[in-house]
């Protein structure tokens, strides 16, 4: 046999590392993704480009039109708008920080009692949010059970004097739905997530001599973090997107962005349905960045989230 | 002892918003400064136990997509469960984020631009084109809950049936199904509920014309009939109520649910 050239011998064994390493990796796993990742592109992606399409102008109902990007001047530049980026912001904000930080103190309270309080946890998670509205609407309204208890026990002397908690400029009765609803949810994640830290840290930290509070904010809260993280990214985007719990419990002036949206929707106008479409467009671009941001900044090696291999 | 008093408390005012469901519901006529209804009525409930009534319709309909959509979302969820749950490769952490993007990103322009295609197609405000936009937060959902299924399942089994002369078809009914059943419960339910409780992707897409039960009591919140809205509310609970009896006794591994706390 002639001796390869060293050059080429070289070259086979980099393509053989090369081989290996493309053989390593499971292609099965691609595979297996195949069907739920294309669906998802399809109904999700499709719809996002089709959505794109219309609003400037390229696709219509009616008739293939030219480019153009009325629809975004429109939407942008109506003051109402801003208004409300500005309260959905809000809403969304805020109940994402109360819910996170009371349910991490939940689940340190809950921990441990096991099969009970994760029942309790699961009171609200599969109840409509429709049927949350119409109890909270009952309860909370100004001739609702509440009021009647107070009036009952002398405490106002007409309905008129119990405050105003929900369709309320504050937007009080829709955050008071969202905190009955999502509290439970993170508090049910985060059990789970403490269940899964091995009490041994814990117990060193102590034994070294770190106090109850020193052990919960450098040991727990730590190994609890990507769990905190996905919760409060899920329920944030929730709130950030929901649109009838602001559209029944919410106030009528400024409205969030997901009624906006729907207002321009169903106008009469069908011109208006291209700003609907630009509006929804550019909520769907806020919460992606918002929440690109947040990922971003909450792991301590940005980017490294993307590439996989979490560590344990 | 304050544990079990915060737990008291806790359930208490968790349940606040269902008592005066269950009141209205029963009342007729329950007039502002009264505590509790004079007059009780089963009026509510006849009037929904009608079958040919909108609420028997929204029913039927709401459990037709419902079990559709979970049986489309159980097949694809599956197997991408399993990719996530047993396997390492380059690119998980993305493919993760992006199958998770429906249920993190408002849905509404998205809607718009199926709503589109639904129309050329002639699927607009029919069943299968609310199914099909209910599998968009039931695919995830179900992935998630699954991958978690899936990590922590032994594949030792089934190499064990393997070497032991079972074909693949065999492995998959007799080992890795049986083994996997009750996580995949949890995730059928789970996706179930999500369809049936699902209001705004029916709203946007059905036009009008897919009375599923979430639409019937938006309907019905908006007009001005109370104790019918009570009783719809609580009809619509049912669902729910048996998912609670069932998680608090098979589901009481939470591996499950930790899946939503990984992503």
């Amino acid at each position: 046999m002639t001796s390869a050239h060293p050059k080429l011998v070289r070259q086979r064994g980099r393509f053989g590392r090369w081989r290996q390493q493309l053989s390593e990796i499971s292609w099965q796993a691609y595979l297996l993704l195949l069907p739920a990742v294309s669906l998802i592109a399809v109904l999700f992606g499709g719809g996002l480009i089709l959505a794109f399409l219309q609003s400037v102008g390229l696709l219509g109902l009616t008739s293939e039109g030219s480019l153009s990007l009325e629809a975004y001047r429109q939407a942008l530049g109506s003051g109402e708008f801003w208004q409300s980026l500005g309260l959905s912001l809000y809403i969304a904000l805020t109940t994402t920080v109360l819910s996170t930080v009371l349910s991490v103190g939940l689940a340190m309270l809950l921990q441990g009692t096991g099969r009970w309080a994760s029942f309790a946890c699961q009171l609200t998670l599969p109840i409509p949010h429709l049927v949350g509205i119409a109890g909270i609407l009952l309860l909370l309204s100004p001739s609702g059970l509440l009021s009647r208890l107070l009036f009952s026990l002398g405490w106002i002397s007409s309905d008129q004097d119990f405050p105003l908690l929900v369709n309320d400029g504050a937007n009080f009765g829709v955050m008071i739905h969202f905190l009955w609803k999502e509290i439970p949810f993170m508090t049910l994640i985060l059990l789970a997530v403490l269940r899964g830290i091995r009490p041994e840290y814990g117990i060193q930290a102590r034994a070294l001599g770190a106090n109850p509070w020193q052990c919960f904010w450098h040991v727990t809260l730590p190994l609890m973090r990507p769990g905190i993280i996905s919760a409060s990214l899920i329920v944030f985007g929730f709130i950030f997107g929901s649109f009838e719990v602001p559209f029944l419990l919410g106030s009528t002036y400024p409205k969030t962005l997901p009624v906006l949206v729907y207002q321009a929707f169903t106008d009469v106008d069908l011109n208006q349905r291209a700003v609907a479409i630009a509006l929804g467009l550019i909520l769907s671009a806020i919460s992606m960045s918002l929440i690109a941001c947040y990922l971003w900044l909450s792991s301590g090696k940005p980017y490294r989230w993307l590439v996989g291999r979490r560590q344990p | 002892m304050t544990r079990k008093l915060a737990l008291l408390l806790i359930v208490t005012v968790l349940f606040l918003p269902f008592l005066p469901l269950l009141i209205w519901s029963f009342a007729k006529g329950w007039y502002f400064p009264q505590l509790l209804p004079q007059d009780w009525t089963l009026q509510n409930w006849v009037s929904i136990l009608a079958i040919s009534s909108k609420v028997g319709q929204g029913f039927f309909q709401s459990l037709l997509i419902a079990s559709i959509s979970t049986g489309l979302a159980l097949l694809v969820g599956l197997p991408a469960g399993r990719a996530l749950g047993l396997m390492t490769f380059p690119g998980k952490g993305a493919i993760k984020l992006f199958l998770l993007l429906p249920i993190i990103v408002s849905p509404l322009a998205t809607l718009m631009g199926i709503q589109f295609m639904l129309i050329r197609l002639g699927l607009s405000g029919t069943i299968l084109g609310v199914v099909l936009v209910h599998l968009l937060p039931t695919i995830p959902y179900m992935t998630l809950v699954l991958s978690s299924v899936y990590a922590n399942f032994d594949t030792g089994y089934e190499a064990q049936a393997r070497s032991l002369g079972a074909s693949p078809i065999q492995v998959l009914w007799q080992i890795t199904l049986p083994l996997v059943a009750p996580g995949v419960v949890v995730g059928a339910l789970f996706a179930f509920l999500i369809s049936w409780n699902e209001f705004l992707l029916t709203f946007f897409v059905g036009s009008g014309r897919v009375f599923t039960l979430p639409m019937v009591l938006f309907t019905s919140l908006q007009g001005g009939n109370t104790g019918l809205t009570a009783a719809i509310s609580i009809t619509s609970i049912l669902p729910a109520l048996i998912f609670l009896l069932f998680s608090s006794r098979a589901l009481r591994s939470d591996a499950a649910i930790g899946g939503l706390g990984d992503v």
